[in-house]
């Protein structure tokens, strides 16, 4: 690895910057996943009925399986416009190393998905007569989730980027990696909600993001050089 | 030893020497899995609790440690050829993936058949094995369709090869995380498949059906990755002197 | 099989098949590849 620690977080801020500049411009990037999270978890409630005991007892599952695919809907650009622009190939070739891009572009992911999923989420919650001690949990594991989920998805994103049918590949591929982070965000708010103990759960949830975060942005600027050749 | 490696995984070595290897393995395998299905179904004594019905584990888990062992050897080969660059390596990973994924079908079918007259349905979501298995057969799918959307060959083995490694790293979270997703859910209290207080008689026709398996799965990926290799060297001039001589 | 022969047949036979089909796939798909080789040789063979 080349270049100096001052210089790769000059470069990873460059690109955050940059494309949170980008998504201010645009800013269906931003609202699209959200109004689909809303969207998705409004589909429930009409699929199975008004009944609140039911809407009370699904309501965290609903709201993450909602959160996992509005996730997922907004990471296939997330390499596209600079694959187009051939921004792409600037951060092969700049001396910053590529791993901190690739981090740049996973936190962007989440500053510009995950974490305006979490600030919404609570008034989703409300919809589905969730407590407000509980809300505060769902918005705990939400925001451990999503770091997680960029942070994967990035690399799923970085292997099909240029790729045909790029959007339903992406879900293959990403969506099994994804189940544990399911699991354990959505049986933890579940678990608050019956009353039981919820350490374990979060606790899972950050290592978790710990452990992906070591891996991931290796993998993701990995997939972009090779996706690139 | 650097020399033996690259000699063994040089593509034309590899191809005639897997050719003469295949029947070590499917005479062995097929020995095995005669006396493990003979005695499994017909001399081990019947299961006290699961009655007859537990003869279905003679096949459901070898095919269900298949299924685990071929990721991983998927993942080691497809992270060897892309740290050393060895081709043969990658046309493995290739050739691993499909026959996985059949056998971890293989699993999932013969556990939900021993689930219906054990728990009175086909599927049961509290048993944290089944749900991993699909879970496994979704990690196959992927990597399939990974290699699948990739025309080039050399982009495919290193796209699908960053992929398998990371699925590596993920199965065992996922194994654990399914553990303690099913360990919540106060389900049909569910019968032990097997355990180490297994009877003698009923242990070694497993044990001999999972060897058995393991070389015939062994025959099965030696042969596809032979066609493999075939296909990968198809414009070099080994392959074409052996055609042009009617070698096979 | 003491009422679970249906089901236990059922397993042994579906193993039998999963193996049947990776076995001929393996072999279809050589002897696929072997074909096209030879026909690309001998059409290069007939230009030269």
């Amino acid at each position: 690895m080349t270049g100096d620690a001052p210089a790769m977080l000059a470069g990873m801020l460059g690109v955050i910057r940059r494309d949170l500049l980008l998504a201010w411009k645009r800013p269906g990037d931003i609202l699209n996943p959200l109004f689909f999270f809303v969207m998705v978890a409004a589909l429930f409630p009409l699929a199975v009925g008004p009944s609140p005991e039911q809407l009370e007892f699904s309501g965290p599952a609903v709201l993450w399986v909602a959160a996992l695919l509005a996730m997922l809907l907004s990471l296939n650009s997330l390499f596209l416009s600079d694959f187009e622009d051939g921004s792409l190939d600037q951060m092969l070739v700049s001396p910053v190393p590529l791993p901190a891009l690739a981090l740049g572009k996973s936190i962007m992911h989440w500053l510009t998905s995950g974490l305006p999923l979490v600030l919404i989420s609570p008034v989703v919650a409300i919809t589905f007569r969730m407590p407000a001690s509980v809300t505060g949990f769902l918005m705990i594991t939400l925001l451990l989730g999503t770091i997680s989920l960029s942070l994967l998805g990035s690399i799923g994103a970085a292997l099909t980027v240029g790729l045909h049918r790029g959007t339903a590949l992406l879900s293959l591929l990403i969506l099994p990696l994804a189940m544990p982070v399911l699991i354990f965000g959505a049986r933890t708010v579940s678990l608050v909600a019956a009353g039981d103990g919820v350490a374990g759960g979060l606790y899972f949830l950050g290592a978790y993001a710990v452990l992906v975060l070591s891996f991931a942005p290796f993998a993701t600027a990995a997939a972009l050089r090779i996706s690139n050749e | 030893m650097w020399k033996f490696i690259h000699k063994l995984a040089s593509p034309p070595h590899f191809y005639g020497l897997a050719a003469s290897m295949i029947p070590w393995f499917v005479v062995p395998g097929l020995f095995l899995v005669a006396y493990g299905a003979y005695a499994g179904l017909f001399v081990a004594p019947m299961d006290y609790q699961q009655g007859d019905a537990f003869r279905i584990i003679y096949v459901h888990v070898p095919s269900a440690y298949l299924s685990m062992m071929t990721y991983m050897i998927m993942a080691t080969s497809a992270g060897i050829g892309l740290i050393w660059r060895i081709k043969l390596a990658h046309a493995v990973a290739a050739a691993a993936a499909p026959i996985g994924a059949w056998f971890t079908f293989l699993a999932l079918a013969t556990g939900s058949i021993w689930g219906k007259p054990m728990w009175g349905t086909w599927w049961e979501w509290g048993d944290p094995r089944l749900t991993s298995e699909l879970i496994m057969l979704f990690l196959y799918f992927g990597y399939m369709a990974l290699r699948g959307a990739i025309d080039d060959t050399a982009k495919a083995d290193k796209s699908s090869a960053v992929l398998a490694l990371v699925g590596a790293v993920n199965v065992p979270i996922i194994h654990f995380s399914v553990e303690w997703w099913s360990s919540l859910h106060q389900g049909p209290t569910l019968v032990r498949k097997g355990g180490p207080a297994m009877d003698t008689a009923m242990l070694y026709p497993l044990l001999a059906m999972i060897l058995g398996f393991t070389f015939l799965f062994g025959a099965l990926l030696l042969r596809r990755v032979r066609a493999e290799v075939l296909y990968r060297e198809r414009r070099t001039r080994w392959v074409r002197e052996m055609i042009l001589s009617k070698g096979t | 099989m003491g009422g679970y022969g249906a089901y236990v047949w059922t397993c042994f036979a579906m193993t039998v098949v999963v193996f049947v089909i990776c076995e001929w796939r393996a072999r279809l798909r050589q002897r696929r590849v072997y074909r096209d080789i030879e026909v690309r040789i001998k059409a290069l063979g007939d230009t030269q």
